[in-house]
């Protein structure tokens, strides 16, 4: 059972990874025991399962995801989130009114308008139906404060980091509050705007190395430069 | 007094631009130079300039296209006035509409359509200069501008052309060539799947040399398709190397 590509190493689609009695993980497919890439990115083997970590993807939804969404439509029922996904997603007004909900009335407008964004997590989801999502939760809703930013689906897990190590060192290095859309988007907010953007400069970096390794520290020991470098300027 | 016809080739077969009969134009390819498409890639193969965006998979407008099993993959192949020598109108022409949709025809097969039902994939080919084998390039550079976009796909598709000027059979024809010589046909090829997705042949060929001439543009194919890849990863070999 030869493997053609080591781990860690770049492929493009069509590319011949392995053959023989493999599984075909993420982005890749078998055909006649014969395993191929079928996005670029990195090759990942675990155990008999051979999968590639794509370095661009676009969000596909999934249920219980928490993800950030932006109205981007209001209808009769209530509204239409675009959340990056090349589905739109539908968020009920019945979910959202606490009493019934009586179209005559009561103005959807009023609690989303246009080109809000909310945070929200997806119930259900299939090939066939659009994604609905709900607000029903804590934590959930209109973002009101903070700053947005927008990365590749892909790279969320590894800004994540082992156990939530990387994003855990970015909080605390910067005080920032980051909210992870699984989507891509991401929230920050922090007391400061200083604060902010060296939470946002952090999150760039992980995102543009995503593939190296030793990450963590290097962002622990960049934050505190850059805070040092503040204090001094100061 | 008749006019003295150029020879396409001269007495120690050199082509009129200087290519050996089995030799592809310069190339060089360029991955991802659009920020706002989901995709994108640029071509210069010889005198050719093309540009290829892609969009996403996304909603389909108008919504009564959309396909309940597979996602939609429209594709537009366009000309700019400037392209050629001259202006060409820009409103899309017969040839223009018949190449959109061979283009996408050589380019499907490829595609995971499957995964994404109730979408579309838009892909457009701008041409910015043409100067003869522009579907072929177009193939080329669309699918390099569906990878960019992070499109699922079984391979990358390369194209490429033979045919026969001066009684001879030569590998990428030119415009020149195209034009003055007695055939040419135009090849899409899927190199690890060993597939071909578009074949067609414009002028006369005897049934051996129209098989001498698939064989060729197949050769010229998988020439391409290393090109073409080294192109795709340079996008992201390049940024690696810059952190270590």
């Amino acid at each position: 059972m030869p493997i053609f590509y080591e781990k860690r190493q770049l492929v493009t689609p069509g590319d011949l990874i392995a053959e023989g009695k493999y599984i075909a993980g993420e982005n890749t497919f078998k055909d006649n025991e014969k395993l191929y890439a079928t996005r670029v990115g990195l090759v990942e083997y675990k155990e008999r399962q051979v999968s590639v970590v794509a370095l661009k993807a676009f969000y596909i939804p999934k249920v219980g995801d928490t993800i950030i969404g932006k109205v981007a439509e209001i209808t009769i029922g209530g509204w239409i989130l675009d959340i990056k996904a090349p589905y739109p997603a539908v968020l009920r007004a019945s979910d959202v009114i606490e009493r019934s909900y009586r179209p005559q009335k009561d103005e959807l407008s009023s609690i989303f308008d246009i080109g809000d964004l909310i945070i929200a997590k997806i119930v259900s989801y299939d090939r066939t139906r659009d994604p609905l999502l709900t607000v029903r939760e804590p934590g959930l809703g209109k973002i009101t404060h903070g700053q947005i930013i927008e990365v590749t689906p892909t790279k969320i897990p590894r800004i994540i980091g082992r156990k939530g190590s990387m994003i855990s060192t970015i909080k605390r290095e910067t005080g920032c509050q980051i909210l992870l859309g699984l989507n891509g988007i991401v929230l920050i907010s922090g007391k400061n705007l200083e604060n902010e953007q060296l939470a946002v400069m952090a999150i760039r970096k992980v995102e543009d190395e995503s593939h190296t390794s030793g990450l963590t520290d290097r962002i622990t020991e960049l934050l505190q430069k850059e805070k040092e470098g503040k204090i001094r300027n100061a | 007094m008749p006019k003295k016809e150029e020879k396409l080739i001269n007495k120690d077969g050199i082509r009129s631009d200087g290519r050996k009969s089995n030799e592809l134009r310069p190339t060089k390819i360029i991955v991802g130079n659009l920020p706002n498409a989901d995709g994108s890639a640029y071509i210069e193969q010889g005198k050719n300039k093309i540009l290829a965006g892609v969009y996403g998979p996304h909603e389909v407008h108008p919504k009564h296209l959309a396909l309940p099993d597979r996602s939609l993959l429209r594709c537009r192949y366009h000309m700019a006035p400037f392209s050629v020598d001259e202006r060409k109108s820009p409103a899309p022409s017969r040839r223009e509409h018949e190449l959109s949709k061979i283009i996408r025809q050589a380019l499907e097969p490829a595609i995971f359509l499957k995964y994404y039902p109730r979408t579309s994939i838009d892909l457009f080919i701008e041409v910015l200069q043409a100067h003869g084998g522009t579907r072929c390039a177009g193939i080329t550079v669309a699918s390099l501008a569906l990878a960019d976009a992070g499109i699922p796909m079984r391979d990358l598709t390369v194209a490429c052309a033979a045919g026969k000027i001066d009684g001879q059979l030569v590998l990428d024809l030119n415009d020149i060539e195209d034009k003055k010589g007695e055939a040419d046909v135009p090849l899409a090829y899927m190199p690890n799947l060993n597939a071909v997705t578009l074949l067609q042949m414009d002028g006369q060929l005897t049934l051996g040399e129209f098989e001498d001439a698939v064989r060729l543009s197949l050769e010229g194919c998988k020439k391409l398709y290393n090109i073409q890849k080294e192109a795709l990863r340079a996008k992201y070999v390049s940024k690696m190397e810059d952190e270590e």
